[in-house]
């Protein structure tokens, strides 16, 4: 495969791959490597000693499709360094890392992780609040410790059924949470962009009031302008001192100062967070409190998410060195 | 809560507590103007002796849901026709004893297969997407340290085998199928209402299992149940859930394969001599330890004590009891 820093190893005389830029690699490419990718040549930006627009400026300049992780942030600048970018194909659910207004304004196609990961997450979702709810990682840090031989009171866990889950994005991820928590006798409501017309779920417009009427908040959307630190104190107020806040969506959706003094001051009973502000950082306070279950932002790692999601990207980028519809293009930025 | 009058305990039924079940603090504040508990453990004297002096009318016994209900017991009740255990579980009663004698067996019924199940399923998804160990290893600050954690897996897809489909196992079941899992089971008699492949044989549903997840009582039947062939033919990515009684499980083997990688993973509500855990366990990242509390949410714990209290008063007021063990 050719390097980067060598464009004169191509082989001229065999049809030439077409190109994807890697910017960084997604852990898709960490943990199997890239021979889902032969069909492509890559050029791997990471590997070159070169600085980055120097790089692109030797190498990307007719490149035309771009991989990227979700935690690579991509900016106007480095879109000025690419001049015949036509697609990014990012393998995160979330689009928070890319300026869509500029993507939108350049006409570069974006193909998402599609529902690939939908499933996984949402179980990631519904594990999170069983546990913080029947406070299954406190019982078993409580074992270990050899507590349960000293009869030491272990607190009581609160009930599922009847729960009032209020989800905050009711995307496909916010629907298959949905679905499961309905199996438990959980009543579900959500408040979305968009009232959902094929779902019977009761839509409230705003999360504040969603959240007064919850005993639950489960963080399903994505980050963008709008919902940065939408879950803030006033909502969590609301969610009440029996409340619980489940996150599998970006840190930032909830101010995290307030959401960490919420906790501390017990005006909620609770939270499950697989997200957080400035990953991996977390909050200090957080780190011994038995109503919260910390999770390193790895709702999406299962082996077949992460084969899937080899299989999607191929197939998007198929798709669009064939002139076919992407599979999974991301539409009304 | 009794009224400010003092009853004459000799008007009220009386009601047999051999060892106090969990809250008896609470049956004693609500239903002391219902019953006239005779509390055989707050007696210096030995059992034997308390219950030829003072039981020999005693009618009914409330089960603390671990004392023995043997022969030995219920030799000394000779006018005894009701046990009522706030339990679900029936392990601690001789039922053939009971039958025998005319003593007629009530337990907490179904009041608390919703939370069991649920504590079922959360374990499941703890053990498979590794949640405990995960929040662990981010409590001890590792993930700065940027070692990759290890990979989950999928629920969905998973082959979940219910090793007895009663109201727990049922409602599991229930929960499951919602995660795009596949349900078969084992029970005592094939279930007609229910569709899911029935396998005779617990080895076979093993076999053709991801996970099992123990749902039934503790009989004869099924004490040491799940053996090592059994674990062996679940296999080394097999998980084992349970919630139903220790002693299903020859738990000595469970924790040599569990040591040895032969399964992969556990998450265990009840173990065989509590408080006591197998210490081995205590290495294991994939095993989720609970300490005997499926049905301890208030809800729950008010409902057995409320279903308890109902099965006394329909036996004291001659009309059927709530929730009677047929034995089967």
């Amino acid at each position: 495969m050719a390097t980067p820093n060598h464009p004169g190893n191509h082989d001229h005389q065999s049809k030439e791959l077409p190109q994807v830029l890697v910017l960084e690699p997604p852990p898709i490419m960490k943990l199997h490597g890239d021979q889902f990718l032969n069909d492509f040549q890559l050029l791997k930006a990471w590997e070159s000693p070169l600085p980055l627009d120097q790089f692109l400026s030797i190498h990307a300049q007719s490149v035309k499709a771009l991989l990227t992780p979700g935690r690579y942030p991509l900016t106007r600048n480095i879109l000025q360094l690419l001049p015949s970018l036509q697609l990014v194909v990012t393998t995160s659910a979330g689009l928070n890392h890319i300026d869509l207004p500029e993507f939108q304004r350049r006409g570069i196609a974006i193909a998402s992780a599609g529902d690939v990961y939908s499933e996984d997450v949402a179980d990631m979702a519904v594990g999170l609040l069983i546990d913080v709810l029947r406070k299954i990682s406190a019982a078993d840090r409580y074992v270990r410790k050899g507590l349960w031989d000293t009869k030491a009171e272990f607190p009581l866990g609160s009930k599922l059924c009847s729960k009032r889950v209020g989800i905050v994005g009711l995307g496909s991820i916010g629907q298959e949470v949905a679905k499961r928590l309905q199996a438990f006798g959980c009543r579900i409501m959500y408040t979305s962009r968009n009232k959902k017309p094929s779902v019977s779920y009761p839509y409230y417009s705003n999360v504040l009031e969603l959240a007064a009427d919850s005993d639950v908040l489960i963080i399903c959307c994505g980050l963008t302008e709008q919902t940065r630190h939408m879950i803030n104190k006033d909502v969590m107020l609301a969610l009440g001192k029996e409340g619980v806040v489940i996150n599998i969506g970006r840190g930032a959706i909830i101010n995290e100062k307030e959401l960490v003094q919420c906790l501390v001051q017990r005006e909620l009973a609770g939270a499950g967070l697989d997200v957080f502000e400035n990953e991996p950082h977390v909050p200090r306070e957080l780190l011994t409190m038995d109503n919260v279950v910390l999770s390193p932002h790895r709702a999406v790692r299962t082996p077949e998410s992460l084969t899937a999601m080899c299989e999607h990207v191929k197939g998007n980028l198929e798709a669009f060195f064939s002139n076919k519809p992407l599979l999974s293009p991301v539409m009304n930025i | 809560m009794a009224h400010g009058i003092i009853y004459n305990h000799l008007d009220l039924p009386q009601v047999l507590v051999v060892r106090p079940p969990d809250s008896f603090s609470l049956y004693q504040s609500q239903y002391s103007h219902k019953f006239h508990f005779l509390k055989a453990w707050e007696s210096p004297v030995p059992l034997d002796q308390f219950l030829s002096t003072n039981a020999r009318n005693v009618q009914a016994l409330l089960s603390c849901g671990r004392f023995p209900i043997n022969v030995d017991l219920l030799r000394l009740l000779p006018s005894l026709r009701l046990v009522v255990t706030p339990s679900a579980g029936l392990n601690h009663i001789d039922l053939s004893e009971c039958h025998s004698r005319g003593v007629a067996v009530a337990n907490a019924g179904s009041v608390a297969c919703c939370d069991v199940a649920d504590l079922a399923v959360g374990l499941f998804i703890d053990v498979l997407r590794k949640i405990s160990a995960a929040d662990r290893y981010v409590m001890q600050g590792l993930w700065a340290s940027k070692t990759s954690y290890p990979l989950g897996s999928k629920l969905k897809g998973k082959r979940i085998g219910i090793v007895g489909l009663g109201s727990i196992g049922q409602e599991v079941a229930k929960r499951l199928e919602a995660f795009g899992c596949s349900i078969s089971y084992n029970s005592r008699n094939q279930k007609k209402s229910f569709s899911y492949p029935f396998y005779s044989n617990v080895v076979e549903l093993s076999a053709n299992s991801d996970a099992l997840v123990i749902c039934c009582g503790l009989s004869d039947q099924t004490h040491r149940l799940i053996n090592k062939e059994v674990l062996l033919a679940l296999g080394k990515e097999g998980v084992l859930i349970n919630v139903g009684r220790g002693a299903i499980i020859d738990e000595k083997e469970m924790v040599q394969c569990l040591v040895q990688g032969d399964i992969g993973g556990a998450g265990l509500d009840v173990f065989e001599n509590e408080p006591n855990v197998p210490k081995e366990l205590f290495a294991l990242d994939n095993v989720v330890l609970s300490p005997h509390r499926g049905a301890f949410t208030p809800e729950t714990l008010t409902s057995m004590r409320e279903i308890a209290v109902g099965n006394l008063e329909a036996f004291f007021s001659n009309k059927p009891l709530l929730s009677q063990v047929i034995d089967d």
